[in-house]
């Protein structure tokens, strides 16, 4: 039957306590096509593509692979079939190297071989990979690039991203994207699911959009606009986000002069000769490649990991070197952290109780060391309701909430405290379109009223919708910071892969 | 001079032995995620019933071999209660370990004062020559070489082997094993198991080699300090053994000053050995990173695979 689907699905249900996940989806994907997935968080889309991988059983319905009933118990089993998965939240073991990780998901074979393997993949695709480092020391973006390059090995007939372009840069994704095509070319189909509108009109053939676990509509991306596209899988329309004001930037809020820091781990990165101010009602970009020093400038600023070996860092006009998170938190920073279970919320406590943790020296919220709860449950309450986090309550815990949603949650508690200074990282990571445009919305009328504000973030589109100036991170150096009208996305791509500063001008200058 | 030091590392060996067992058993099984409280527990276990066996039998291997079996069966009471049922790790391990010295005391209490042919050294030098060099190398039982060979086997299991792979990847992320689609149940079964098995051939050296009768309570915390080793050596298998003999030591150390006759109590040098547990652990757990390294992330965690 050369006209059945490479894989059909009919009639899918899947409920889990509280939640009704997919209801009747059908699907199909056929040979030599990119396919996406579309939806808001909490669509379903994540627990159909579990369904495909094997991860979790449908409570009804079949699947049917070229034309011939499916059944995958397991992933193993999917992956034997010729299924391939790239996780949002990534299937990775902290403690092993990349290449143990690598080996873990493919079938027995000598170590050495897989080795040349890997690194021959790798560059084919032009996916880096330092093959003998330990995952946690790694970034998002790098991890994902272990992800990417792990399934890609298996060789399989239909390959599933979820999210995969979230941390890569715009050459980095043109890569992707050639890649995927090439693919897809070769006869594969490829499952993708993105938040990014656009890319899906470049990328993709055919959509499927859910909503509330159903399937609402199908379509020809390339036939549609981003707008018309978030429009279907919101079900409204969505506003458009506010154009960039002109304002007048005012005093210092967050200043940073010739920041230098040692690493904590072994292949970590230093940071070197940082300068930056940014004016409160002043928006801040720092683009780059993932592990370039983001997490490093962000635990710097936060004051997780101590003071810096030398320079300064002042929070509102007050030198804040050798405070501790708390107490620059008290001076009027806030911090989002890109690790959002661990870093930026505890997992095992309720939303209440995460709302608790950054407001605790609030008088409102605590007095005499007695914590006012049914303030702190308004407060919550309100994170709920303005973010619009889709919840079962703010007694869920934290863990229990889809990234995307966990991501709103947090990004809301801390802007709701109208801190002087705030410092986010990938504010709208796994966060879908009309969700990111709130956040997008909300970041801008805080700038309004006055707070000095960092985005580090790995997609570009969103700093050049955002952010008054931009500066790009790269091996630990920042790079000049210049208004964003003054430089285009390939200009800033190129930046993010040279040294800024001084040691590498001098070596530059003295080359030429 | 010899005559002193030779039979003082002989019984060093010895006294590392049964910790060896244990603490191998245990590594591999928190390897893989699981933190079995029970050992102290399983070495009575084995201790008992090896030493019943092998006045049964009248052989003490059979009774070694009994006594590791019953280890394997103590640990799968363990095993079903919180890898299926999952129940709380830490509160089963010690009722494990609660129920092993009671079971063990109730069975045992017709055998006490019993005697039975011990296993036995390889060779033994001709009494009039004294003690030799040689013996050093070659005068232990043979249960003293199967530890050693088992714990390297392990380390080269650990680091070298695929599955041995696969087991650290299910204690460093169970959910992530899972979404591969590796059994992680049954991989953490396999794993309490083996330490089950490894707990109960080391009591089981206790009554059969070490002191070769059975008392009431007689491995006295060794299945503690095996799991303490298991912390002290950061979750290194070659450190296990080096930390097992240094505890040996401190035991045999302790014994002779006692003989010797020193001013110092005996009550104070008998807390000597669990003293240096305590100093040790303290040591070692100021070393952050080198606890994240090697520590298996999901230690004691509860897993549920979504379904």
């Amino acid at each position: 039957m050369p006209d059945s689907p490479l894989l059909q699905l009919k009639g899918i249900d899947k409920s889990f306590p509280g939640c009704r996940a997919n209801e009747g989806i059908d699907l199909d994907i056929q040979a030599g096509e990119i396919h996406a997935l579309l939806g808001e968080n909490g669509a379903g889309k994540s627990t159909l593509v579990k369904i495909i991988y094997g991860v979790l059983r449908p409570d009804h319905g079949d699947l049917w692979w070229q034309g011939k009933p499916l059944r995958v118990a397991s992933p193993a089993a999917a992956r034997r079939v010729g299924i391939g998965m790239v996780f949002q939240h990534f299937s990775l073991f902290d403690a092993m190297t990349v290449l143990e990780n690598i080996a873990l998901a493919l079938p027995a074979q000598d170590i050495g071989a897989l080795r040349d393997n890997i690194d021959a993949t790798a560059a084919s695709y032009g996916l880096a990979l330092d093959l003998d480092r330990d995952v946690y020391e790694l970034s998002m973006g790098e991890r994902q690039r272990i992800e990417i390059v792990r399934s890609l090995l298996q060789n399989p007939q239909l390959l599933i991203l979820d999210e995969p372009t979230s941390v890569l840069t715009p050459q980095e994704t043109d890569m992707l994207f050639t890649t995927l095509r090439a693919l897809a070319d070769e006869g594969r189909a490829v499952l993708y699911i993105s938040h990014k509108l656009e890319e899906v009109r470049r990328l993709c053939d055919r959509a499927t959009i859910l909503r509330d676990g159903r399937r609402v509509a199908d379509c020809i991306p390339a036939e549609e606009t981003a707008q018309s596209l978030a429009e279907k899988m919101i079900g409204r329309r969505i506003e458009q986000p506010i154009g960039k004001a002109p304002r007048q930037p005012g005093q210092p809020g967050l200043r940073v002069l010739e920041l230098r820091t040692g690493s904590d781990t072994p292949h970590g990165i230093s940071l070197s000769d940082m300068s930056f101010t940014i004016n409160e009602g002043e928006i801040l970009g720092i683009a780059g490649i993932a592990g370039n020093g983001q997490t490093e400038l962000m635990s710097a600023l936060t004051g997780e990991t101590g003071p810096p070996s030398s320079g300064s860092i002042e929070i509102m006009g007050a030198p804040a070197n050798q405070l501790g998170p708390i107490a620059r938190r008290k001076l009027g920073a806030a911090f989002v952290p890109e690790e959002r279970v661990g870093h930026a919320a505890v997992g095992d406590m309720t939303l209440v109780e995460n709302s608790f943790l950054t407001t605790l020296d609030d008088p409102a919220f605590c007095k005499h060391g007695v914590i006012k709860w049914p303030a702190v449950r308004a407060f919550s309450d309100q994170i709920t309701h303005d973010f619009d986090v889709r919840t079962t309550g703010v007694d869920a815990l934290a863990s229990s909430l889809s990234g995307g949603n966990l991501q709103k949650f947090i990004v809301g508690r801390e802007m709701l405290q109208s801190p002087g200074v705030l410092v986010v990282s990938q504010p709208t990571w796994g966060v879908d379109a009309g969700a990111a445009a709130d956040i997008h919305r909300a970041i801008r009328s805080l700038a309004e009223a006055g707070s000095a504000i960092l985005i580090i973030s790995q997609d570009l589109d969103e700093i050049l919708a955002l952010c008054d100036r931009v500066a790009v991170i790269s091996q630990g150096t920042l790079s000049r910071v210049q208004p964003i009208h003054d430089v285009t996305p390939e200009q800033i791509g190129l930046l993010m892969g040279i040294r800024h500063d001084s040691i590498a001008n001098e070596a530059s200058r003295a080359t030429t | 001079m010899l005559d002193l030091i030779i039979p003082s590392m002989m019984t060093m060996m010895t006294a590392a032995t049964p910790l060896i067992f244990a603490a191998t058993g245990e590594l591999v099984c928190e390897k893989s995620g699981v933190l079995n409280l029970g050992v102290e527990g399983m070495m009575l276990v084995g201790a008992v019933f090896g030493f019943i066996g092998a006045t049964v039998t009248g052989d003490a291997y059979v009774g070694f071999l009994i006594g590791g079996f019953s280890g394997i069966m103590a640990s799968l009471i363990f095993a079903v209660l919180t890898l299926l049922l999952v129940s709380n790790q830490v509160a089963t391990g010690l009722a494990l370990t609660i129920f092993g010295t009671g079971l063990s005391a109730l069975v045992g209490a017709d055998y006490v004062g019993e005697t039975i042919d011990r296993i036995r050294p390889l060779y033994v030098p001709n009494a009039a020559d004294g003690p030799n060099v040689i013996q050093l190398f070659l005068g232990h039982d043979p249960v003293v070489y199967l530890g050693v060979l088992v714990l390297l086997a392990c380390a080269g299991f650990l680091s070298r082997s695929r599955w041995g792979m696969i087991l650290r990847a299910v204690g460093d992320s169970d959910v992530s094993a899972h979404a591969i689609g590796y059994p992680v149940i049954r991989i953490r079964f396999a794993a309490v198991a083996f330490g089950g098995l490894m707990a109960g051939l080391g009591g089981a050296y206790l009554s059969l080699a070490y002191t070769p009768l059975w008392a009431e309570n007689m491995s006295a915390g060794r299945g503690w300090i095996a799991l303490a080793l298991v912390v002290f050596a950061s979750w290194r298998p070659i450190r296990v053994l080096f930390g097992a003999v240094l505890f040996g030591g401190i035991t045999i150390v302790q014994l002779n000053a006692q003989a010797i006759g020193l001013g110092i109590p005996g009550a104070v040098m008998s807390m000597l050995p669990y003293l240096a547990t305590i100093v040790v652990l303290v040591l070692i757990s100021s070393n952050a990173t080198r606890i994240r390294l090697n520590a298996p992330a999901c230690l004691a965690q509860p897993f549920r695979p979504e379904r």
